[in-house]
């Protein structure tokens, strides 16, 4: 699986607190890629045209790829011998550590669009500061990742801009899913304990410090596309916590049923 | 940026051998391509523990062939008597259009499919169009359809001058 020299700097067994918060850290990523890739191909055959079917396809297909990645490496922080399928599908809910944000239903097209473009944004931010820190491993798959998510972000910001710069119906429907979804954005860049340790560790960026630059490219997107930006809130949302909304474990009993159900099957 | 993974002339013979192995191992959604053409292959040697080495590279995170490709290249090695082979798997850095070869480039025009072009310069552009000519007539009269195609690899376009839908293998 790897490559020489061995891969993380930092090997397991140091500090057994900063390990857990390792290992959160990347089931956060993973979860989150994973939870909205299950989401995206819920759209499969039902795109509005075959061609942002496809794409919506080839997203999720990435995402999940990059949650395969990032599950394996968590599993392996966490020293228990869980790999990436018992990770996704042997866990409940409370044990998911995504986003709010990502496990948010589809709605309308529009709505899909904001909530990728809102995830693609962050991911942008995080990747690419993740790919010079010193945990090696993590780097180079925030490498690999950032370059998907750059044409996420052209997919989904080209389509914010068309619905949103498109027909009164479009700007409508647009606005009103970035009103609805925007008050999962303060968990974007709002740290936890998890982020605090592994950022004085080095080991993962200041989300604080990523807010502004986040911040600064939300606006020039909305700007493009004629859309308000809706007014902050306080942030309940603590999905990265494990308490999700109403909607994870929905998406969870779908996504695991055949391998709960049918236990060790395979192709 | 590490440099291409194609064959060169200084490397020992018997890497050469496994090389020319490799370059016999067809890419399963594109056929006309060996996984040395598209660039996957990052390095074959014999390492310290006597065993040979062949170390992989994904194209895209989640395309579904990567486990295919490590299965045929594993049935090749084994064939040509290389059973104790380490298969290993890179990451860093990640693959990019860039690492197909010239031959590769050559022979997907020839099956049908645009090479890799200039990249899109807009980061917001999804409109934007990379000039792609057709591989059927060379045109450049060219549009696409859609950014995403049969695989992670391909974007769908069409030539306004024959009139012919074909693929684009996109830069990444």
């Amino acid at each position: 699986m790897s490559t020489t020299p061995a891969p993380a700097i930092l090997p397991r067994g140091g500090d057994p607190a900063l390990d857990e918060a390792r290992c959160r850290y990347v089931l956060r990523l993973a979860d989150t890629s994973l939870v909205l890739g299950q989401r995206l191909s819920e759209w499969i055959g039902h795109g509005p045209a075959l061609e942002e079917d496809l794409g919506l396809a080839n997203l999720a297909l990435d995402l999940i790829g990059q949650a395969r990645l990032l599950l394996t490496y968590a599993g392996e922080l966490e020293g228990r011998g869980r790999d990436e399928d018992a990770l996704a599908f042997l866990r409940d809910a409370p044990e998911f550590l995504n986003l709010t944000l990502a496990e948010q239903p589809n709605g309308d097209f529009g709505q899909t669009i904001v909530r990728q473009w809102l995830i693609d944004t962050w991911q942008l931010e995080i990747y690419q500061a993740l790919s010079v820190l010193p945990d090696t491993r993590l780097a180079a798959i925030a490498a690999k990742a950032l370059r998907e998510t750059r044409y996420h972000y052209r997919f989904s910001c080209g389509w914010l801009v068309r619905l949103g710069d498109g027909t009164e119906e479009s700007q409508r429907r647009v606005q009103r899913a970035l009103d609805d979804l925007w008050r999962f954005t303060p968990e974007l860049f709002t740290p936890d304990d998890v982020d605090e340790r592994l950022s004085l560790a080095g080991l993962a960026p200041a989300l604080r410090e990523l807010a502004p630059q986040w911040s600064l490219r939300v606006a020039e997107d909305l700007a493009a596309a004629r859309l308000q930006r809706p007014p902050d809130r306080p942030h309940p949302w603590q999905g990265k916590r494990g308490v999700h909304s109403e909607h994870l474990g929905h998406l969870l009993s779908v996504m695991q049923h055949l391998p709960r159900t049918y236990p060790g099957a395979h192709w | 940026m590490s440099a291409v993974a194609a064959p060169s002339t200084d490397r020992a013979p018997f890497e050469q051998q496994v090389w020319q192995l490799l370059a016999t191992v067809p890419d399963p959604e594109i056929p006309v391509l060996s996984i040395v053409d598209l660039g996957i292959v990052r390095h074959v040697r014999q390492g310290e523990d006597g065993q040979l080495h062949v170390a992989l590279t994904p194209t895209y995170s989640g395309c579904p062939a990567t486990d295919v490709i490590r299965r045929m290249v594993r049935a090749a090695l084994d064939r040509a008597g290389h059973g104790e082979a380490v298969l290993e798997e890179v990451l860093s850095p990640p693959w990019t259009s860039e690492w197909l070869t010239p031959e590769g480039c050559a022979k997907l025009r020839a099956f049908g499919i645009a090479p890799p072009a200039q990249p899109v310069g807009s980061p917001r552009g999804l409109w934007h169009q990379t000039p792609v000519s057709c591989p059927r007539c060379a045109s450049d009269a060219t549009e696409r359809l859609s950014e995403f195609g049969s695989t992670p690899c391909k974007a769908h376009y069409r030539c306004t001058a024959c009139g012919e839908p074909f693929d684009y293998f996109k830069c990444h």
